[in-house]
């Protein structure tokens, strides 16, 4: 408020006490909170991964500026929301998309704009999309180029190591060749612990290493962006599922109650990017605390179903876009009671 | 309704002021269905157009003798007769195509577009306005079909009436009933944009199955 020379009285409705908090500030705080694994993907996959990141950020951003001058509408490329869609896109890819021979530069390009033109900006731009642009942008590029998709690289902790041998990623040797030759493949059991908690593996770009995302999720905690209900029964749920029905016996190859390893299924996969950063999406899930919680047990129960009975070795993607139907259900049906409101007794009979 | 004028303008609305799919969003299901090719999506048109106008003109000549209450289902019998009429023809004459397609063409039967037409315009009209009501429903249908399988096969397979044309790798979820949706979709929105924009019209679509 400027002084003037009268002292004026303002006259508003409520509210009346703003905070400092606005979409923008929130959007590009998460951007920051990815700064860490996206460093650490950086550092295990080499520059090609940075590239893929930074292609997939400027045609979100193009995209989003493009569609929105087309459609007339208030061009609103800074708020961070563009910059974070193509991010998160770009962490869900793997490295290996930049590549000359076969071309695959384009694949990254195409995800970026289903993402924003298609999933956002279609059905009505931010705060309107049903599901969550950057998840649909990677489920059309998984099902469109299913061989591009799934050719992980190796990491290789010098940054311009030229070698870019391709591998399995954990739970593809899971889901193909079982828990014990995981284990082998990383020498033991802590070392395998080790390895996925630091990011040492095959994987995309940005969900291969565990602890710099918690380090991101910690911060947007301590700001309170995001609240533990969501993510902690997300895993939760998964690690008792993985717990009960994740392991196999060896011999017979049937399955084996309560013998399996919740660990391996936490740490490997996209399930820490997934509950932390993608699933807490504002407009997909349910605004409700306790929605939140149904929110998460339902994605933790879909992602090992597809993990252990589905085609997919991995399902946190398909999990969290079905879970993203459900969210207005979940809310109107979980509406926290109005102060002071008496619940009327039953008059049906 | 007896000038040629009228004639044309029946068959106009067909194609862009109540295009079966693209404006009156009837029978999506086998626009989505049938469109994962050229080759399908011309056949299955050609078909539905044979039907629509046979359709149309047999319900307008026996108008006077169907009762009311019985309406639907004599219409159901008249759409039952061509479409078997068609299936065969078709199993006769176009064996290869048969075989992959004879599914679909028996299922014309159930088209809300084809249903809705008898009951909409056949049942009241004479049979000169009906047949060319049926034309261009079924051209509407035709050309809509054959846009939304153009765009899914060049984009899904690279290739168009089966011969390959690109060389890029080719976007596989074109091809899949999701691919379908997103180019009616997509489709759906360019005409009422179109229809907007350059005919001043509300872009009104409504909803069907």
């Amino acid at each position: 408020m400027e002084k003037t020379d009268k002292q004026q009285l303002i006259v508003t409705v409520s509210p009346h006490i703003k905070s400092e908090e606005s979409v923008t500030r929130i959007m590009w705080s998460v951007n920051l909170s990815l700064l860490p694994a996206i460093t650490m993907g950086a550092y295990f996959f080499g520059p090609k991964a940075l590239f893929v990141t930074v292609l997939c950020i400027i045609s979100s951003l193009l995209s989003e500026y493009f569609v929105q001058k087309g459609l007339k509408k208030k061009v609103t490329v800074s708020d961070g929301s563009a910059f974070l869609t193509g991010l998160l896109l770009g962490m869900n890819l793997p490295s290996s998309l930049w590549s000359f021979s076969p071309f695959t530069i384009h694949i990254p390009v195409i995800g970026s704009v289903v993402a924003i033109i298609i999933t956002k900006q279609l059905f009505g731009g931010l705060g309107y999309n049903i599901f969550n642009p950057a998840l649909i942008g990677r489920a059309f590029l998984l099902i469109s180029f299913p061989k591009a998709m799934t050719i992980w690289n190796t990491p290789s902790s010098a940054f311009f190591g030229l070698d870019a041998k391709t591998a399995a990623t954990p739970l593809g040797i899971l889901k193909e060749e079982g828990a014990q030759k995981l284990i082998e493949a990383f020498g033991d059991t802590t070392n395998l612990y080790s390895q996925l908690l630091l990011g040492h593996r095959a994987g995309s770009i940005g969900e291969t290493s565990a602890i710099a995302l918690l380090f991101g999720a910690g911060f947007l905690m301590y700001k309170r962006y995001i609240t533990w209900h969501l993510p902690i029964s997300f895993l939760a749920s998964a690690a008792l599922l993985a717990w009960v029905f994740g392991g196999k016996d060896m011999q017979t190859g049937k399955m084996l109650l309560f013998h399996g390893d919740p660990v391996v299924h936490l740490l490997s996969g996209g399930i820490i990017l997934g509950a932390f950063f993608m699933a807490t999406d504002y407009v997909t899930c349910p605004s409700v605390r306790r929605g939140q919680i149904v929110f998460g047990i339902g994605c933790g129960a879909l992602t090992m179903l597809i993990r252990l009975k589905g085609g997919y070795p991995e399902g946190v993607m398909f999990a969290i876009l079905l879970m993203n139907c459900f969210a207005p259900l979940i809310d109107k049906n979980m509406r926290t009671r109005v102060f002071g409101f008496v619940k009327k007794k039953e008059t049906k009979q | 309704m007896s000038s040629t004028s009228n004639y044309w303008g029946l068959i106009k609305n067909g194609i862009f002021a109540e295009n079966p799919i693209f404006r009156v969003a009837l029978s999506l299901c086998p626009a989505v269905a049938v469109s994962s090719g050229l080759k399908n999506g011309f056949l299955m048109g050609v078909a539905v157009l044979f039907v629509q106008t046979m359709v149309n003109v047999t319900v307008s000549i026996i108008r006077r003798f169907i009762h009311p209450k019985v309406r639907i289902p004599s219409y159901m019998f008249v759409i039952a007769t061509w479409v078997t009429v068609t299936d065969l023809m078709m199993a006769a004459f176009a064996r290869d195509v048969y075989r992959q397609m004879g599914l679909y063409i028996q299922l014309i039967v159930a088209y809300a577009i084809i249903l809705s037409r008898a009951e909409l315009f056949a049942s009241k009209n004479k049979v000169a306005p009906s047949f060319f009501d049926g034309l261009g429903m079924g051209i509407g249908f035709f050309f809509a079909l054959i846009v939304i399988s153009f765009f899914r096969e060049l984009l899904g397979k690279g290739s168009l009436w089966g011969i390959p044309i690109v060389d890029f790798k080719p976007m596989l979820i074109m091809i899949l009933p999701t691919g379908g949706f997103f180019a009616v979709g997509i489709l759906m929105g360019l005409f009422n944009w179109i229809d907007i924009r350059f005919f001043g019209g509300g872009g009104a679509s409504g909803g069907g199955h």
